[in-house]
């Protein structure tokens, strides 16, 4: 019963706020929902004109039975009636302490409640009296006996109070509410960090927390008691109170402390970063992770602080002792590196000053340390994740942490491994490589996992040695791991090419030895393709290159082009965009030249100037675009009577038809779009549209399904009102202006006569000109693998299945891992879309993506083997592009219903296909 | 005042024969019953004649708990119960069951077969000593009977490996067998709940050490291995049969698979055997990363682990090998060492701890060369791997302390010099207080122990609404109510419910007492001026002033007569009821300083 009392609640809260959000929903449509009493009532309430109506219709309810399990659903229907009544009156006049009175008996309805008012209170932040009112109420509650009561009103207050202003008493004055002594929110949650139940403390600390996001000060004093809860016995209270610890340190950093049980006094960031460290060893893992993840964003904390993380100070027998590390580096400095040959050389040194060993550490000391080697790889990878962030805001940090990270390539958890290769990358920059890290590093070269391999190839392409010998040692081991595994050619062709343009000076003098020396060199003609010849000779290569950029691009700059090229090149896209904004109408004679012109300078523009590419390209089919509509507009048809024109008809809807696609494209292939550019673009897909409405309307006969169209045209008008309405200014004398000053008409009008308003708009309308935005990049996607050159068919028992690797490389597309898609072409003109799984996507790098999939082929039998085409998609809806910042929510609870049918799906070739040589076999019987 | 007792028997002060008899709230429980590696005399054994006092042990002791299956553990247990005589619940992990028979009678054949000693433990005390075994989970908490409870903990140390918290009312003490505080290669770390116990009987072994991270020297085993193999070597890798060897092999395993290695590998058959098909049940005992691939693959179930085979010592090519024993001194680790020690290729890892005179312990010091059967060999390549067992280091004891919040240490299984440092340490950073005592010494420990009372509901309702809005959780707080013991249970109600129960009629308590003061005024006046003063002093309370020449303060009567003779002599009558005792008496004391003029 409780069980499905609940699942009542929640069935009338979905649907309760739905309706509040959508008002403007016509009331018919809610009878649609399934029909409860609450339902009802709802319904009659959005009748109410008034509310002295309204409380006719509460009368009658009030008299009629209510069932005992959906009173909750009424109670809450009833509240949002509230809501309403002051959304129209702005006067709070009920007091719900009153009305209901014997609800309030129960504490679960009273819990409920207070949930209902939270969404009121967030859906009116600037009735600023309902808001006291609240929190008046809240305040009220929060000595209630019942836990989930006080952790509603202290998320109330945590969500609406304010902290500027005490709790004042000058707006219940008629209302008779409850006096609460006069103390601000934030006291008044922090009397709670101390309640006796623990899930009341984590809603007092979260409140807190909500506070801080919402922009409120939170006041230093509550740093002590934040501090005391670290100590918590249950591990959400802990958690929470890490998050507020840290919260405080990033307030006010530089504020200064006393330790206890001393005089001393050091910062807050400081003695905060002491506190989380010493949570790194929390009993609880989730703290852990919690923590980790948090030391990873104080910056500001002292370097001195910062390096007691890595700090260990080993000890045998009280006797003291080096670590690994130390000595690696001095066998190291020693010249006796990897000999292994050294015997007991871990044995304890000196002896320990007992009084000196501290062994709780004291603050900071081996956080890190104890974070790198937890037993749960969550914490394990939170720990390498901070180390990266602060490494890369201090070198020298950075170059403690390097043997750390360098032991993490061991770690018995793959994504682990992965993760500390990918920090090593980031925070290459800061580090120079010493032979013996080099060479653990290079060992896992040898790694069975792609991923692994792949991540490091890329850290070595970014790695600076210290040596000669760590260029041939590099070499040789990629050598190996090219041998071992033959696939990874590319990556280690590109991992070599950037080895040698970093180091040139360092390949220089091994040049000889890789080359001339090599005893392949001396037959006669070496076999090129063998890595072992040609590798050497592309280190070498690539040392050399950027040697020669440089003096080309000095001699460039001599000449007065060099660098400034890029601007002059965003000078020549900007020339040219306002030179065709120059054009005022696009049927003047020498405009269409002229565009036609400019269409083709971008396309230029975007091969030379690889950084323009998504701007020109994206301007380019902008033009394109209107230079179709202008054309298609001043065909002859439209004075020509419509029997005799079938021929061009069919010329302009292929026109209209393209321009649609060329908007999809415009709309979801180029990232870094602003609202405006993409209302631009609905533009021209309306002006698109409405000539195909046209077409329709003249080819065909009868009114039944020119209805229909028009229809669905002024619904995808209205729509752009809808999303665009802040961008409508933009476009004066625009297609969509007229339209939307016609619309009241068009709604009332005959098809036909609106067929005949749309064609006079359309070749009145100017065309809007383009806006660029700072930086459009153009989504793009090679397909490395297969390669297509394999004459080998892939042979298979037809009915059966094979499976396809595929390897490509994804650039600028945004959420790939919902919109990319792989398609199967069958030579019959079968064509089958697959989806890879998210796990398929890898990120090297940002704004790079790497597909790794396989794709299941099966096909009946055919005589001989024959090509395939596969090929990458981009799949767009156009429901996606709503700009609303609730649409995840939207989706996941309208997840497996069918869509609405103004969303429009389609796909977008992202890559060039690749034909793929397949044999389906008979099956032997 | 109630105490916990706690006398070792072995480890107090020392390494092996771990047993210690604990009694706590009127309960007697022995932890662990093990013996002592070092001696083949009565000294390897506990001194039960301790206990026994000529009476037998079951009468003594309400149970055994046994914290992991290390003989220096559960050596003892067979002559404990058998030759002694025990007959109550032994308490182990369901893992300790399965592998602690297998290694006494691993230990008893060594022993009487080979050693030759009578009057040992047989085979079937071993096998009716098992059958007195209850096993336990981790967590499960075991009602040894109505008031003793036991539950325990993930350890770490071995597979099966716990802690154990004892409960007897609201006394508890946790002992934690042998544990370890870092996660290795197939086991987690030791984990506790903030429990708070009277008493944590910890481990010390490593007292005085504070280790290093073990990835540096996987890192360097690993290199060397895989050179060795590399350049079609030979590795030989002495092992003891359990735990060591399983780590390796997890070690091993999962770096063959990652570096798609193909060079075999082997362990040696007989009881590694046996021990990997234990760790291969009790998956859930293992580390995080174990317990979570298990569901693709089991981590135990080598793909590239195969048993030995004494042919294969021969086979050319580059081989692993897990032999045992891991000293070198005997049987088949020996036997292979002899065939490979000539051939500088091969490679001789030694990962453990070898006694002195044994092989492996030549080789440990450095010895190039050894005379064996009149050969000389010569060991080319060596590498130890030879790091703590998986013992916590002091950190670790810490950290353990930090997690549990125990009111007193106690500390055994360590040498006094290092407990000694441990222990000052101890004190100095948690202050409280420490012990350490040596093998029969008893320490006795008092305790405060919180004794449970039902409280009337009305009672405290009533009390509530007393109290200010604001949570004060921790805050101690008084009030009234009556006690009553009855039936060996303690209730806590109101009087009047009290006096209702009992069938009592309530008797009134006031005490009466004359304050004689100086006063020019009136009767009436005086009064007047006592209410205003008291007005002015009692601001919180309720004063009133009757018409009929009284003055109530709360349930207080002043009355003001004159005596006869001296008119200014005026006598004041106060009298209160006995609840009011505390503010009486400071209206006395006032009234008695006089009244400000």
């Amino acid at each position: 019963m409780a069980a499905h009392l609940k699942k009542r609640v929640y069935e009338e809260f979905s649907k309760v706020s739905q309706q509040v959000t959508l008002e403007e929903v016509p009331a018919k449509k809610l009878r649609l929902t399934k029909p409860s009493k609450s339902a009802a009532l709802h319904i009659d309430l959005c009748k109410a004109t008034s509310p002295t109506d309204a409380l006719q219709y509460l009368l009658h309810f009030a008299r009629k039975p209510v069932e005992a399990e959906s009173v909750e659903g009424v109670v809450r229907i009833l509240l949002e009636h509230y809501y309403k009544v002051f959304w129209v009156n702005c006067v709070w006049k009920l007091d719900f302490s009153k009305n209901f009175a014997c609800v309030l008996e129960s504490h679960q309805v009273l819990a409920q409640l207070l949930d209902t008012l939270l969404i009121i209170g967030t859906q009116l932040p600037d009735k600023i009296a309902v808001i006291q009112r609240l929190i008046d109420v809240a305040c009220k509650h929060l000595s209630s006996t019942y836990f989930r009561v006080r952790n509603k009103c202290l998320q109330l207050l945590g969500c609406l109070g304010t902290v500027d202003k005490p709790l004042s008493k000058e707006t219940d004055a008629g209302a008779g509410a409850q006096t609460s002594p006069v103390r601000d929110v934030q006291s008044v949650i922090s009397d709670y960090f101390q309640d006796q139940d623990p899930r009341v403390r984590t809603a007092a600390i979260k409140a807190m927390l909500q506070l801080h996001e919402r922009g409120m000060k939170i006041q230093q004093t509550i740093y002590n008691q934040a501090c005391k809860l670290l100590s918590d016995d249950y591990e959400q209270v802990r958690s929470a109170a890490v998050q507020m610890v840290w919260v405080l340190s990033q307030l006010y950093p530089e504020s200064i402390v006393p330790i206890p049980s001393s005089n001393e006094e050091i910062r807050l960031v400081d003695d905060s970063f002491g506190k989380i460290c010493h949570m790194v060893s929390d009993g609880s893992w989730v703290v852990r992770v919690q923590a980790a993840k948090l030391l990873g964003s104080m910056y500001q904390v002292s370097p001195h602080f910062l390096e007691q993380t890595l700090d260990k100070k080993l000890m045998s027998d009280l006797r003291r002792k080096r670590t690994a590390h130390e000595r690696a580096k001095e066998l190291y400095a020693s010249g006796e590196f990897s000999s292994g040959r050294r015997w007991a050389d871990d044995a304890p040194k000196e002896k320990v000053d007992t009084s000196g060993v501290n062994l709780i550490d004291s603050g900071a000391c081996g956080a890190f340390v104890h974070g790198l080697e937890d037993e749960m790889y969550e914490v394990r990878i939170a720990a390498v994740e901070a180390l990266c962030s602060l490494a890369q805001s201090s070198p020298s940090f950075a170059e403690k942490c390097l043997d750390f990270l360098v032991d993490m390539f061991n770690d018995e958890i793959e994504e682990v491994r992965l993760q500390s290769i990918h920090v090593l990358r980031q925070i290459s920059t800061h580090i120079t490589l010493r032979e013996d890290q080099l060479d653990t590093v290079l060992a896992v070269l040898e790694d069975s996992s792609r991923d692994i391999r792949e991540a490091l190839h890329e850290l070595l392409c970014y790695t600076n040695v210290s040596t000669k010998e760590c260029i041939q040692l590099a070499l040789v081991e990629l050598l190996k791991n090219l041998t071992k595994y033959p696939t990874d050619r590319n990556s280690v062709w590109k991992c070599l090419k950037f080895l040698g343009a970093r180091h040139p000076t360092l390949v220089l003098p091994i040049v000889p030895e890789l080359l001339s020396t090599h005893p392949y060199f001396d037959t006669p003609e070496p076999d090129m393709d063998d890595p072992f010849n040609y590798l050497p000779y592309l280190l070498w290569c690539s040392s050399q290159l950027p040697g020669r950029k440089q003096t080309a691009s000095s001699g460039l700059e001599a000449s007065g082009v060099g660098s400034g090229s890029l601007e002059s090149a965003q000078n020549f896209l900007q020339d040219s965009l306002i030179r065709v904004s120059a054009l005022q109408n696009l049927e003047t004679p020498g405009a269409q030249d002229l565009l036609e012109f400019t269409i083709r300078d971008l396309q230029r523009l975007g091969e030379l100037q690889t950084e323009l590419a998504g701007s020109a390209d994206f301007c380019a089919t902008y033009l394109h675009c209107q230079l179709l509509l202008t054309k298609a507009l001043q065909e002859k048809i439209w004075t020509m009577a419509v029997p005799l024109c079938l021929k061009q008809n069919a010329k302009v809807s292929t026109a209209a038809r393209q321009i649609l696609d060329e908007t999809y494209k415009l709309e979801f292939l180029y990232s870094g779009l602003e609202t405006q550019q993409i209302a631009t673009i609905h533009n021209v897909r309306l002006q698109a549209k409405a000539l195909q409405l046209i077409l329709t309307a003249r080819s065909k006969r009868g009114v039944d399904c020119v209805l229909g169209v028009c229809e669905k045209f002024l619904q995808d008008v209205e729509s752009f009102q809808r999303l665009f309405m802040t961008e409508l200014p933009h476009f004066q004398d625009s297609f969509v202006e007229k339209l939307l000053e016609l619309m009241p008409r068009l709604t009332a009008c005959k098809p036909l006569d609106l067929v005949k308003i749309l064609q006079t708009t359309l070749r009145q309308s100017r065309f809007i000109h383009l806006k660029l935005p700072e930086q459009i990049h153009r989504a793009s996607a090679t397909i490395i693998e297969p390669t297509g050159e394999s004459d080998n068919p892939l042979k298979f028992t037809s009915g059966l299945v094979v499976a396809l690797d595929i390897d490509a490389t994804l650039e600028h597309v945004q959420d790939p891992q919902t919109t990319v898609k792989v398609q199967v072409l069958y030579p019959d003109g079968q064509s089958h879309i697959i989806h890879p799984k998210p796990g398929d996507f890898r990120t090297p790098g940002p704004g790079r993506v790497r597909l790794i999939t396989q794709v299941y082929l099966s096909h009946s039998a055919w005589t001989e083997a024959c090509q395939i085409e596969v090929r990458l998609l981009l799949a767009y809806s156009s429901s996606s592009s709503k700009p609303s910042a609730s649409k995840p929510a939207w989706n996941e609870s309208m997840d497996g219903l069918p869509t609405s049918e103004s969303c429009i799906e389609g796909t977008i070739h992202l890559s060039k296909p690749v034909k793929v040589f397949i044999m389906p076999k008979p099956a032997h019987r | 005042m109630p105490d916990i007792k706690v006398t070792p028997l072995g480890a107090g002060q020392d390494v092996g024969r771990s047993c210690i008899l604990v009694s706590i709230g009127g309960k007697n429980i022995m932890l662990d019953c093990g013996m002592h590696m070092g001696y083949n005399d009565d000294r390897r054994f506990p001194d039960f004649s301790y206990v026994t006092q000529n009476s037998r042990l079951t009468e003594f002791l309400d149970c055994v708990i046994i914290s992991h299956f290390h003989l220096d553990h559960c050596g003892a247990l067979p002559y404990m119960s058998e030759m002694v005589g025990y007959d109550g619940p032994i308490y182990m992990t369901h893992p300790t069951k399965a592998i602690c028979p297998i290694l006494l009678e691993d230990f008893r054949k060594i022993t009487v077969d080979k050693k030759g000693e009578t009057n040992f433990f047989t085979s079937q005390m071993i096998k009716d000593c098992m059958k007195k075994v209850v096993p336990l989970n981790l967590h499960q908490t075991v009602q040894v009977d109505e008031e003793l409870e036991i539950k325990a903990y993930y350890a770490g140390h071995v597979l099966g490996a716990a802690m154990f918290q004892i409960k007897v009312g609201s006394e508890s003490v946790v002992y934690t067998g042998d544990y370890n505080m870092t996660p290795d290669r197939h086991l987690g770390a030791a984990w506790i709940d903030k429990c708070r116990p009277d008493l944590l009987i910890s481990e010390s072994t490593y007292a005085t050490t504070i280790r290093d991270s073990k990835r540096c020297r996987e890192r360097d085993f690993l290199k060397k291995v895989h050179e060795t193999v590399e350049r079609g070597g030979k590795v030989l890798i002495p092992v003891f049969a359990l735990g060591r060897a399983q780590e390796l092999c997890i070690l091993l395993e999962t770096f063959w698979e990652r570096m798609n290695l193909k060079a075999p590998i082997y362990f040696s058959t007989g009881l590694t055997e046996k021990a990997n098909h234990y760790y291969k049940l009790f998956i859930t005992w293992t580390n995080q990363k174990i317990r979570k691939t298990f569901v693709q693959r089991n981590m135990f179930e080598f793909k590239h682990i195969k048993a030995f085979d004494r042919s294969y010592a021969d086979n050319p090519g580059p081989m692993v090998v897990f032999a045992t024993p891991g000293m070198l001194h005997a049987g088949q680790s020996l036997q292979i060492f002899k065939k490979w020690a000539g051939n500088e290729k091969n490679m001789l890892i030694m990962p453990g701890y070898c006694v002195q005179g044994t092989v492996g312990h030549k080789i440990l010091n450095g010895q190039k060369k050894l005379e064996m059967e009149g050969r000389a060999t010569v060991i080319i390549e060596l590498c130890s791997l030879y790091s703590p067992l998986a013992h916590a280091d002091a950190k670790g004891i810490m950290q353990l302390i930090r997690m549990a919040e125990p009111r007193n240490m106690l500390l055994v299984h360590g040498e006094a010099k290092k407990m000694e440092f441990l222990k000052d340490k101890i004190e100095q950073e948690f202050s409280i207080s420490c012990y350490m005592p040596a093998n029969g010494e008893t320490t006795t420990i008092v305790t405060n122990p919180s004794v449970p009372v039902d409280i009337s509901l009305n009672l405290l309702k009533r009390e509530m609404a007393l109290g200010g809005p604001l949570p004060d959780a921790k805050r101690p707080r008084t009030m009234h109510g009556t006690l009553i013991m009855k039936d060996n249970s303690l209730r806590l109600v109101s009087p009047e419910q009290a006096l209702k129960e009992l069938g009592l009629s309530e008797h009134q308590l006031r005490f009466t007492c004359r304050v004689q003061l100086h006063d020019p005024h009136s009767d009436t006046d005086t009064l007047g001026r006592i209410y205003t003063h008291l007005k002015s002093v009692l601001k919180s309370y309720s004063i009133q002033h009757v018409p009929d020449g009284t003055v109530i303060v709360e349930s207080i009567v002043i009355k003001v007569t004159s005596s006869a003779e001296e008119p200014n002599l005026k006598v004041i009558l106060l009298s209160w009821s006995y609840q009011d005792e505390e503010l009486g008496s400071f209206l006395s004391t006032l009234l008695k300083n006089g009244l400000p003029s």
